[in-house]
């Protein structure tokens, strides 16, 4: 609701202000320019007719798994993000903050699940700030928050959330909450184009009564097979177990099966890699002295850098 | 064609020690028509941070206008310089705010942190951060750039060995992209001050 107050209020947003939510400004003229960018290229032959003409954003590919145990939840990520074929990040966080006692894995586009988990962590806060100042969110609302704002959106945001969260009320849950809003109460699910690798491994293995350990080892080895059997899935595994007693251990890059820093290693660079000074051709070159003060453990907060003219 | 690759573009930044580096080409076009030779890409922001936009040319060009007054706004408000962190998510949210129309533009972000130490980073067009250590590109010749740096690129270069690897894998790159080229510049960001240079490339 409060996302779509704001459209055409230029100078607020332009500002800084406090309005917040989408701008729809471009729609039009983003419409516009597909239109004539299809007609000119059609006419020239210049690309294949049925290519795409607005530009991908990129996905996050994705397996993410996540299980409740007798003690917590193990929530499970790899770290590839992909811009069509292209590996655009081989080491993204897709285990998102919400509250001190809640975690969220997101797959689908990249940037609307950042920003989807973003605006609800700070919901969340908020609400704990206007309710007593508590130091723990419920699950249920966090689930709640974000299949609303998914379903106002009708799928258009693309973000397949896994939930997972311990509080005093409910224990361990652990949500699936899919792009257009529903949601499901589950005790171990897998999500993205890696959830059938990694759902297999835990139809196979999952039990009511795991310990910790067992747990993590069976996230560890879901996500692994995504990494390794699903082409939009890769590079680390990254795991989180929230506990019961309100403690979280975040395993960034907890095993990390494809380094390439060895490998790099182990390749004898030819001498023609080694560039000398002045090789390139220059036209012209310049060097500006910095105005700014550093180092010396100098902060840019002490340093007054804008002058005043008279 | 995808509007991103309308006017045509190639952008690189890349960390040594103490330093970090962008590059740029110069081309702007019309699909296939080069228009101007000298298209300004790679924008300074402070003595410390510099933004380059790959993508359509009207939006690189409001784009760093509204950067533009957010940060000189920031720092009248703050009394304090913009930090590469801070500037990512700024430039990260505008972009998210039009998710549903977006700015056909990707932006690379290099600059050096308040300890001095090199912040790469990169989105795409709605504004999905993603941080680097060694290098990020983008623009229409995006697996050249990916290839080359790939090859040239190694840990705590100095600023000379900086330069000369930023400019090696720009030009590579943009030989083997039409859409791209027409000579570079190349910035080398140090806590001393900014290494500007104009690169002499292929002209067709």
């Amino acid at each position: 609701m409060s996302e779509l107050t704001s459209n055409n209020n230029l100078s607020s947003s332009s500002t800084g202000g406090a309005a917040g939510g989408f701008n729809f400004d471009h729609v039009h003229r983003n419409a516009l320019l597909q239109h004539q960018l299809a007609t000119t290229s059609a006419a020239s032959n210049n690309s294949s007719s049925n290519s795409s003409i607005l530009p991908l954003a990129t996905k996050t590919g994705t397996t993410i798994v996540g299980l409740v145990y007798a003690n917590g939840i193990v929530l499970g990520a790899d770290t590839r993000a992909t811009n069509d074929t292209t590996v655009a990040d081989k080491n993204c966080d897709k285990i998102h903050y919400i509250a001190p006692n809640i975690y969220c894995c997101g797959a689908g586009t990249a940037a609307d699940t950042e920003k989807t988990t973003e605006l609800i962590a700070s919901q969340m806060e908020l609400l704990r700030l206007n309710t007593g100042g508590a130091d723990h969110s419920r699950v249920v609302t966090a689930c709640t928050l974000l299949k609303r704002l998914l379903f106002r959106y009708q799928g258009h945001i693309s973000a397949a959330l896994v939930l997972g969260g311990c509080d005093p009320i409910d224990g361990p849950a652990l949500y699936q909450i899919y792009p257009h809003g529903s949601t499901s109460k589950l005790p171990y699910t897998t999500m993205g184009s890696g959830s059938l690798a990694a759902m297999a491994i835990f139809e196979a293995d999952y039990r009511d009564d795991l310990s910790e350990d067992e747990a993590v080892g069976l996230v560890r080895r879901a996500i692994l097979a995504g990494i390794f059997n699903d082409l939009g899935s890769g590079s680390n595994v990254d795991t989180c177990i929230i506990r019961t007693d309100g403690s979280v251990s975040m395993g960034r890059n907890d095993i990390m099966p494809n380094e390439v820093g060895p490998l790099r290693a182990q390749v004898k660079r030819s001498e023609v890699m080694n560039i000398g000074k002045g090789t390139t051709p220059i036209l012209k070159s310049s060097f500006v002295k910095s105005k700014m003060m550093m180092s010396g453990g100098v902060s840019l907060a002490d340093v007054t850098v804008t002058a005043m003219e008279t | 064609m995808s509007i991103l690759a309308y006017n045509g573009a190639a952008i690189i930044g890349m960390s040594g020690k103490d330093c970090v580096g962008i590059a740029s080409d110069n081309r702007l076009g019309i699909q296939y028509e080069t228009v101007a030779m000298d298209f300004k890409k790679v924008f300074k922001m402070n003595d410390r941070l510099f933004v380059g936009l790959a993508g359509l040319a009207t939006d690189v060009q409001t784009l760093d206008q509204l950067l533009r007054f957010r940060m000189n706004l920031y720092e009248l408000r703050e009394e304090r310089t913009m930090s590469p962190q801070v500037f990512t998510n700024l430039l990260s949210n505008m972009l998210y705010e039009k998710r549903f129309g977006p700015y056909f533009c990707e932006p690379v972000i290099a600059g050096l942190d308040e300890k001095g130490q090199p912040h790469l980073s990169t989105m795409d067009l709605i504004g999905a951060i993603s941080s680097a250590k060694d290098f990020v590109v983008a623009g229409t010749c995006e697996g050249n750039l990916y290839g080359m740096c790939e090859t040239l690129y190694k840990p705590d270069m100095d600023q000379e060995t900086l330069f000369e690897t930023l400019a090696q894998a720009l030009l590579a790159s943009v030989d083997r992209d039409a859409l791209s080229g027409w000579g570079g510049v190349v910035h080398i960001i140090t806590k001393d001050g900014v290494i500007s240079r104009e690169l002499k490339g292929r002209q067709d």
